[in-house]
């Protein structure tokens, strides 16, 4: 690797400091990316900034109205080890299950996931999905960024010099609500998506009032449809609907050919994830397990 | 170019304290600086679990850590499995199973499921295969390595009854 400089500052001003002082300077989360890429030469900041001495990137808590408020480094075992997130929000306990092994996930965050802004990222879509707002703070102050805007190209997000992600808000389900994420690899575990699909569902009355579909692996950032979820607002919750919401998936994907999978494969695998992935998101938002 | 840091770490239930860059992994600061050869360098980057330790209670691929990190954090590796000359339920279960051949996974599937039975006495075959899917082998084949695993829990949870 190459040399560099290590802080590990312990508040969110400290470390906006750090990182407007130090153009290149990169936030430690898990370093489950960072470090490989830098092992790799594909990064190389003078400066690594530990993300895990500061209190507000580490912090897990739920706010009145059930909505959840999940610090930037929070890892993976953390989510699934919380009774409370367990409860309510499964489908988040889902994707930080299925992100690499237990030994990565007792390092990876969910905001380096999506600070890594990978087209494959596996939380990503999910967050996306469930309407994740991202809370962003650099030297000219705060803002929010809407989890469908925060990858802008393979390898790059939206932060701007200086700033950093402090949390990720996710908005409490709303009654009659169901999400899954779902993605497909040749293994069982430890394997890159060839293509994922993340969902959200409300049902009322057996008929789709709301649902936000994304896609991971097949465009250069990860995807939101919006047609998707118009394709079955106000239809009957069947995996008649369901398969609708697939072909709009298949239609909105752009993807590429690589080892993994061609154009053809991958666009088919949008159907088919994002059909299941609404058919077990409805199964939730309707308690049948 | 940056200079050594120092950090004050406690290992295996030890104070240990050493020197590093900040681009030298915890692995690296294991193996040359505390003498601590048991975890293991395979692929360097996260997906073999060789060089998996425990790091405050959670398994961790200690080639994707940097030294600085462990910083004030309680490390376990397998050197401090064993009491003295007594093997841990699991070091024996993997000789009596013939649970392993060249010998060089075998530090990582140690830890790994060290802190599985600390977590749960009880898991499920299917659980303990997800649950060491961080870690490959290569010459014993895995089942060898699970049965070994369901017999070390099986005598942990006797003597705890
Ligand atoms: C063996 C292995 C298996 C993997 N399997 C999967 C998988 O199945 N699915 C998957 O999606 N990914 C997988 N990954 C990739 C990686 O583990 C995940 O993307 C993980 O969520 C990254 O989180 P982290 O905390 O380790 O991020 P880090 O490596 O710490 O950071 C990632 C990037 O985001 C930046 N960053 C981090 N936090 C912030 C912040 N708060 N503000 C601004 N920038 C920030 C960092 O500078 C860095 O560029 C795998 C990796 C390995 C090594
Ligand atoms: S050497 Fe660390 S996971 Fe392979």
């Amino acid at each position: 690797m190459h040399s560099f400089d290590y802080a590990a500052p312990d508040s969110v001003s400290a470390a906006v400091s750090l990182l407007a002082a130090n153009p290149g300077a990169r936030l430690l989360a898990g370093g489950t990316d960072l470090i490989v890429q830098m092992r790799a030469h594909r990064r190389e900041p003078g400066l690594v900034v530990d993300a895990k001495r500061i209190p507000e990137l580490s912090a897990l808590t739920f706010d009145s109205g059930g909505g959840l408020t999940l610090g930037a480094a929070v890892a993976c075992w953390r989510i699934y080890g919380d009774a409370q997130v367990r409860a309510v929000f499964p489908s988040l306990v889902e994707v930080a299950s299925l992100i690499g092994g237990t030994a990565i996930q007792g390092r990876a965050s969910i905001g380096g996931n999506l600070c890594n802004a990978a087209p494959s990222a596996d939380a990503t879509p999910l967050l996306i999905a469930l309407g994740a707002t991202c809370r962003v703070v650099g030297p000219a102050g705060e803002r929010a960024i809407a989890a469908e805007d925060f990858c802008v190209a393979p390898g790059r997000n939206a932060l701007a010099d200086g700033e950093l992600l402090v949390s990720i808000h996710i908005p409490a389900p709303r009654p009659g609500s169901g999400a899954h994420y779902l993605r497909f690899i040749p293994r069982n575990e430890m394997d890159i998506a060839v293509a994922g699909a993340g969902v959200s569902l409300t049902i009322a009355d057996g008929v789709v009032t709301a649902a936000r579909v994304a896609l991971a692996s097949v465009a250069p950032t990860p995807l939101l449809v919006p047609e998707a979820g118009q394709a079955i607002a106000g239809k009957p919750a069947t995996e008649e609907t369901f398969a609708l919401a697939g072909e709009a998936a298949k239609a909105a994907a752009k993807p590429i050919t690589d080892m993994r999978g061609t154009i053809e494969y991958r666009r088919h695998l949008c159907a088919v994830l994002t059909r299941r992935a609404l058919t077990a998101a409805a199964r939730q938002a309707q308690g049948v397990h | 170019m940056s200079s050594n840091v120092r950090v004050s770490t406690t290992v295996n239930g030890e104070p240990a304290e050493f020197l590093c860059e900040p681009r030298e992994s915890l692995l690296e600061c294991l193996r040359d600086k505390l003498n601590l050869t048991g975890a293991k360098e395979g692929c360097n980057d996260g997906n073999c679990g060789a060089c998996t330790v425990e790091m405050d209670g959670r398994i961790v691929t200690s080639c994707l850590v940097l030294g600085v990190e462990a910083q004030g954090a309680s490390i376990g590796t397998v050197e401090g499995l064993a009491r003295g000359s007594a093997l841990h339920p699991l070091q024996t279960a993997f000789l009596e199973q013939a649970a392993l051949q060249c010998g060089i996974c075998t530090p990582g599937f140690l830890v790994a499921a060290k802190a599985l039975l600390d977590h749960e006495p009880d898991p499920s075959e299917d659980r303990i295969r997800f649950w060491l899917a961080t870690t490959l082998g290569r010459c014993t084949g895995y089942d060898k390595i699970i049965r070994a695993v369901q017999q070390a829990a099986r005598e942990m949870r006797e003597v705890k009854a």
